[in-house]
């Protein structure tokens, strides 16, 4: 195994599942063994709401670079949000 | 047990309910072959990727070698839906306790040992967070005749990361393990790397234990996942070759 490397941090947002979109109130953010890519490990992060059961959960697996990519992209556009006076 | 087309060859194999740690029921998968035995038994630990579809086949491939072969569910307690969700819940988690882990392992072990057609040996088997598993079990409780850890990792833990789901490292449990061990290994994996592998390997021997340990070139973790880009069909092949006659010399002799 088997990292056991994981974080969960509590967000609010909505996720589109297999049934549809769904209040997210979780994410997981562990490195350790995905299920798709064909990695030995990935940067997976699950947006669940367990309240809904364990299928309620969308997910993604990504590469370490790419992982750090989206950290960086999205700060850049929330930093642009910021400066344009959108975020109240 | 080789096959010869004039064999007659029949399993059953289906989900079943079974008492786990502290005699809470969780389900199992179940597969053994038909006659009346008596047959050994095979404890089959699943991986952290779940209790999922290799781990089915694998259990049938043991009742197949005449093994009664069960896979408790580890994850019962997470929750149902699709191997893989379940899964995914309990890797953000962050695992299960090791001593819920043991306690199921320990309660397939007696689910075996109650069969009226047993032999009255029963081995275990896992692979990945399974294969530490199995480890633990074999140390921590008696009653097992036989071990195959397929590249357990995180046997070695370093001192940080003991918690309250992991309070200790399985190879300070090492000095009670109750049975012969066999390990199968890749040179490439990083979970247990080669380091880790030789420092368990040394325990072992440091205490007098019956071990069997093999580091595959060309292979990382997970070779016999055919599932897998990891797969590796010749180490797969001898690997398996190795667990069977193994398996046969503690279990069925």
């Amino acid at each position: 195994m088997c990292t056991m490397i994981s974080k969960q941090v509590s967000i609010a947002g909505s996720g589109k599942g297999r049934e549809g979109w769904f209040s997210v109130n979780q994410a997981n953010v562990s490195y350790d063994h995905p299920f798709h890519v064909p990695d030995e490990h990935a940067l997976n992060i699950d947006f669940v709401n367990e309240a809904l059961g364990p299928g309620a959960r969308v997910a993604v697996e990504l590469s370490e670079q790419a992982a750090r990519s989206l950290v960086e992209t999205i700060l850049e556009v929330l930093n642009q949000a910021e400066a344009g006076g959108h975020l109240v | 047990m080789t096959f010869t087309t004039d064999m007659y060859e029949g399993m059953l194999a289906e989900t079943v309910t079974m008492p786990g740690a502290n005699g809470e029921l969780i389900n199992a998968y179940f597969a053994r072959p038909t006659g009346e035995g008596p047959f050994p038994g095979m404890v089959i630990i699943h991986h952290m990727p779940g209790w999922d579809e290799w781990y089915r086949e694998a259990t049938r491939k043991f009742a197949q070698y005449g093994y009664a072969a069960i896979s408790p569910n580890l994850y019962f307690r997470s929750g149902h839906g699709t191997p893989e969700d379940v899964a995914a819940k309990v890797r953000g988690a962050g695992g299960i306790p090791d001593d819920k882990a043991v306690g199921d392992i320990e309660g397939a072990m007696l689910y075996l040992r109650s069969l009226p057609n047993s032999n009255g040996k029963v081995g275990v088997f896992g692979t990945c967070s399974g294969g530490r598993h199995a480890y633990l079990a074999a140390c921590r409780v008696q009653g097992f005749d036989a071990l195959v850890d397929c590249w357990g990792g995180r046997v070695v833990m370093a001192e940080e990361d003991l918690n309250e789901n992991f309070p200790v490292a399985p190879i300070d449990y090492t000095k009670d393990l109750s049975c012969p061990i066999l390990g199968l290994f890749g040179e490439e994996d990083s979970s247990p790397t080669p380091e880790q592998v030789a420092q368990h390997e040394a325990e072992l021997k440091k205490h007098g234990k019956n071990y069997d340990f093999h580091m595959y070139p060309d292979a990382g973790h997970g070779f016999f996942y055919h599932h897998r880009p990891n797969y590796r069909q010749q180490q797969a092949v001898d690997g398996w070759e190795k667990t069977f006659a193994f398996l046969e010399k503690y279990l069925k002799n």
